[in-house]
C-alpha cells in the first residue's frame, strides 16, 4: 500500500495531492502540461522534496516532513522511467540495465540483465550503446533497467511520448504486459486519455496541481466531475445558460445559438454541456420523421476524418461539434465537407455541470 | 544556394593569412635547428635540467588541478547557491591576469612577507626559489582552464542522468564516479590539455615568483630566456624539443579522449 500526502507551491499554482494505491494496481495522472504530474512523481522517487509531505510505503515511512524524515532515492528505490528515459551514454545496454545490480556477483550480474532483455526481446542489442537503438528499443530498454532494481514502486513518466504513432502501439502493448506482471503499485504520468484507459486501473485527473476527480475510466467518461473532465476524456463540451426547467428536463440556451434539453437537473446560471461524439445522430434536411432524440441543431460539415471503419466529422454550429458515425452511414447520407446537417442525440445523453 | 564568389574569396584569404601566421614561428623553429644541433642540445646538462624539472612540475601541478579542482567544478556546475557566479568569475579571473601580476600576487599572498609567510615559515615550508614555487605558480595559472572546462562538462550531464542514477540506487558519491565523471570525460581531458599546455609554457609568474635557478626552478620556457641572448642555437634546440613535447602531449590526451568515449563501453 503506498499513501502519499504532497503540498508543494509550484510558482503560479499550488500542488495540493492525496494519493493511495494497492500493491499490483496502475494509477494514471492525468492532465495537461504544467499540470504538476511529473513534479508527483519526482516527490514520490525522492528526488524532488514537498514543502510539506507525509509517504508511506507498507510499513516504510519515506518521507515525513513533520518528523523530519526523508529517505533519499536510492533508498526508495522505485523503478523511475523518466519522459526522455535517461539512459547512461556510456554503457552498453547491458550494462544500463545492470547498472543498480551493484550487489550481484559480476557473472550473475550479467545473467540477470541478460534476461531482462530478453523479457523485453532486446537481447540482440545486449552491447550497443542507448544512442544507436532507435526509440522503441529505448523505451523498452528504460523499462527493463527500472525492473532490474526490483522495484518498491514504479514510476513512469510518459512513457510512450518519445515514441512515433507506428512505435507507440507495439510499446503500449510491451507496457500493459509488463504492468499486469508487476505486483507492486505502479504511477503513470500521460496526457493522453487512450493511454490513460489502456494502460491503468484508475485514472486521477489533475488540473492545477489538484486531483479533480478519480475512478475508472468507464467512470470519468460516464459522470465528468467537470467540463475539463468531459473534455479531457474526450466528449464534446458546449458552454451555455441555464434558461428553464420543464418537468424533468432543463433547458439550456448556448452560447452561439440554439437550445438543448437535458434530463440532468443539476444547477442554474452557467453550465457545460457534455455529450459523446458517438452519440450524436447526423441526418439531413430539416423536416424527417419524428425521433426519441429531443435536441437538434443544425450544423455544417467543416471536416471528414476516416478513423477505421468511422468517420469522424467535424461539425460548424453555434459552437464547434464532433460526431462520429460508422463510414456505411456517412456513404449513405452522401455526406461531404460543407454539407447542411442536423445533429440531434437524447437528452439523457446530454450531462450538465455547472461552470 | 548560389556562394558569393568574393565573400568566399575572403574567407579562404582569411584562413590562409591565419595559418601562416600562426604556423610559420613553429615551422621556423624546426627548420632553423639543424638535427645535428639538436642531439648536441639534447646532450647538454642544462637542457636536460630544465626539460625534467618542466615535467615533474607540470605533472604534479596539473595532478593538484586535477584532483581538486574536478570535485569543485562539480559542485559548482549542479548546486544552486547564492554567490556563485562571483564565485565562478573569481576563479576564472586569473585566465586574464598578467602573469607578471600573478607573480607579484602569489609573492604577496605566500612570499616571505606574504599573508600565509608567517604560517608556510611555521610549518618550514619554503617556496620562492625553489621547486615547490614553481609547482605554486604553474597551479595558479593552470588550474583556471582545468576548471572552466570542467564545469561546462559537468552542466553538460543531463540532471536526469543523475537522477536516474540515484533511483537505481547510488548514492550521491557513487553517481559522481559512475555517471558524472565518465560522461564528462571527453571535456575533462580536453580541459587537461589546455591546463598542462598553459603550465608547460608558464613564464612570467614562475620567473617573479620561483625565480630561475637551473636545475631547480628553471623550467625549460626560463631555460631558452636564459640562453637566447647568449646561445640562439642552443635556445632554438630547446624550443624545437618543447614544441615536439607540447605537440605530443596534446596528441596523447586527444588519442587517449578519443579511448575514452569508445572504451567505457566495455
Amino acid at each position: 500500500m503506498l499513501r502519499a500526502e504532497l503540498e508543494h507551491s509550484l510558482g503560479v499554482l499550488m500542488l495540493d495531492v492525496t494519493l493511495e494505491l494497492r500493491p499490483g494496481r496502475t494509477l494514471a495522472l492525468a492532465g495537461p502540461s504544467g499540470a504538476g504530474k511529473t513534479t508527483i512523481l519526482r516527490m514520490l522517487a525522492g528526488v524532488a522534496t514537498p514543502a510539506c509531505g507525509r509517504i508511506v510505503h507498507g510499513e516504510d515511512v519515506w518521507l515525513d516532513s513533520r518528523g523530519g524524515v526523508c529517505w533519499a532515492p536510492e533508498r526508495r528505490r522505485c523503478g523511475y522511467v523518466v519522459q526522455d528515459y535517461a539512459l547512461f551514454p556510456h554503457l552498453s545496454a547491458w550494462r544500463n540495465v545492470a547498472y543498480p545490480l551493484r550487489e550481484l556477483p559480476r557473472r550473475e550480474r550479467r545473467a540477470r540483465a541478460l534476461s531482462l532483455l530478453e523479457r523485453f526481446g532486446i537481447t540482440a542489442l545486449a552491447d550497443e550503446r542507448p544512442q544507436r537503438l532507435s526509440g522503441g528499443e529505448r523505451q523498452r530498454l528504460a523499462l527493463a533497467r527500472a525492473l532490474a532494481v526490483d522495484p518498491a514502486l514504479l514510476l513512469l513518466d510518459e512513457p510512450l511520448s518519445a515514441l512515433d504513432p507506428r512505435t507507440r502501439a507495439g510499446a503500449m502493448r510491451t507496457l500493459a504486459a509488463a504492468l499486469r506482471d508487476l505486483d507492486v503499485p505502479a504511477v503513470l504520468v500521460t496526457h493522453d486519455w487512450a493511454q490513460a484507459v489502456h494502460l491503468s486501473d484508475e485514472v486521477a485527473v489533475i488540473d492545477h496541481g489538484r486531483i479533480v476527480q478519480r475512478g475508472t475510466a468507464t467512470e470519468l467518461a460516464g459522470t465528468p466531475a467537470n467540463a475539463f473532465v468531459a473534455d479531457f476524456t474526450g466528449a464534446v463540451v458546449l458552454t451555455g445558460v441555464v434558461r428553464a426547467r420543464t418537468g424533468e428536463l432543463t433547458e439550456v440556451e448556448l452560447d452561439g445559438g440554439g437550445s438543448v434539453l437535458s434530463t440532468v437537473g443539476t444547477g442554474n446560471g452557467r453550465v457545460a454541456v457534455s455529450l459523446y461524439p458517438w452519440e450524436i445522430t447526423i441526418s439531413r434536411g430539416t423536416g424527417g420523421p419524428v425521433e426519441s432524440a429531443q435536441n437538434r441543431l443544425r450544423a455544417r460539415i467543416a471536416t471528414m476524418t476516416t478513423v477505421g471503419n468511422r468517420v469522424r466529422l467535424a461539425l460548424e454550429a453555434g459552437q464547434p461539434l464532433v460526431a462520429e458515425l460508422t463510414a456505411k452511414a456517412s456513404r449513405e447520407l452522401e455526406l461531404a465537407v460543407g454539407t447542411e446537417v442536423i445533429a440531434s442525440w437524447k437528452a439523457t445523453a446530454t450531462r450538465l455541470t455547472a461552470l | 544556394m548560389r556562394t558569393n564568389r568574393w565573400f568566399a574569396l575572403a574567407l579562404g584569404l582569411a584562413l590562409c593569412v591565419t595559418l601562416v601566421f600562426l604556423a610559420l614561428p613553429v615551422v621556423a623553429v624546426f627548420t632553423h635547428t639543424a638535427p645535428r644541433a639538436l642531439f648536441h642540445s639534447l646532450g647538454d646538462a642544462a637542457t636536460v635540467d630544465a626539460l625534467r624539472l618542466s615535467l615533474t612540475t607540470t605533472a604534479i601541478a596539473v595532478a593538484i588541478i586535477v584532483v581538486i579542482g574536478t570535485p569543485a567544478a562539480f559542485l559548482l556546475a549542479t548546486r544552486r547557491f547564492a554567490g556563485r557566479s562571483l564565485l565562478l568569475t573569481l576563479i576564472e579571473l586569473p585566465l586574464v591576469l598578467p602573469p607578471a601580476v600573478a607573480g607579484i600576487g602569489l609573492l604577496a599572498a605566500v612570499g616571505p612577507g606574504g599573508i600565509l609567510g608567517g604560517v608556510l615559515r611555521g610549518a618550514h615550508v619554503q617556496l620562492v626559489l625553489e621547486t615547490a614555487g614553481v609547482v605554486v605558480a604553474l597551479t595558479f595559472v593552470a588550474a583556471p582552464f582545468y576548471i572552466r572546462q570542467a564545469h561546462a562538462a559537468f552542466e553538460a550531464v543531463p540532471a536526469s542522468l543523475r537522477d536516474a542514477s540515484r533511483t537505481l540506487g547510488s548514492g550521491e558519491a557513487a553517481t559522481f564516479l559512475r555517471v558524472a565523471l565518465p560522461v564528462a570525460l571527453p571535456g575533462l581531458l580536453a580541459g587537461l590539455a589546455l591546463a598542462w599546455g598553459r603550465a608547460v609554457g608558464e613564464f612570467g609568474a614562475t620567473l617573479m615568483f620561483a625565480g630561475s635557478l637551473r636545475g631547480v626552478t628553471q623550467t625549460a620556457p626560463l631555460a631558452i630566456y636564459d640562453r637566447f641572448a647568449s646561445d640562439f642555437p642552443g635556445a632554438l634546440a630547446l624550443s624545437a624539443i618543447l614544441v615536439a613535447v607540447s605537440a605530443c602531449l596534446l596528441l596523447t590526451i586527444k588519442l587517449f579522449g578519443g579511448w575514452g568515449i569508445a572504451g567505457a563501453a566495455r
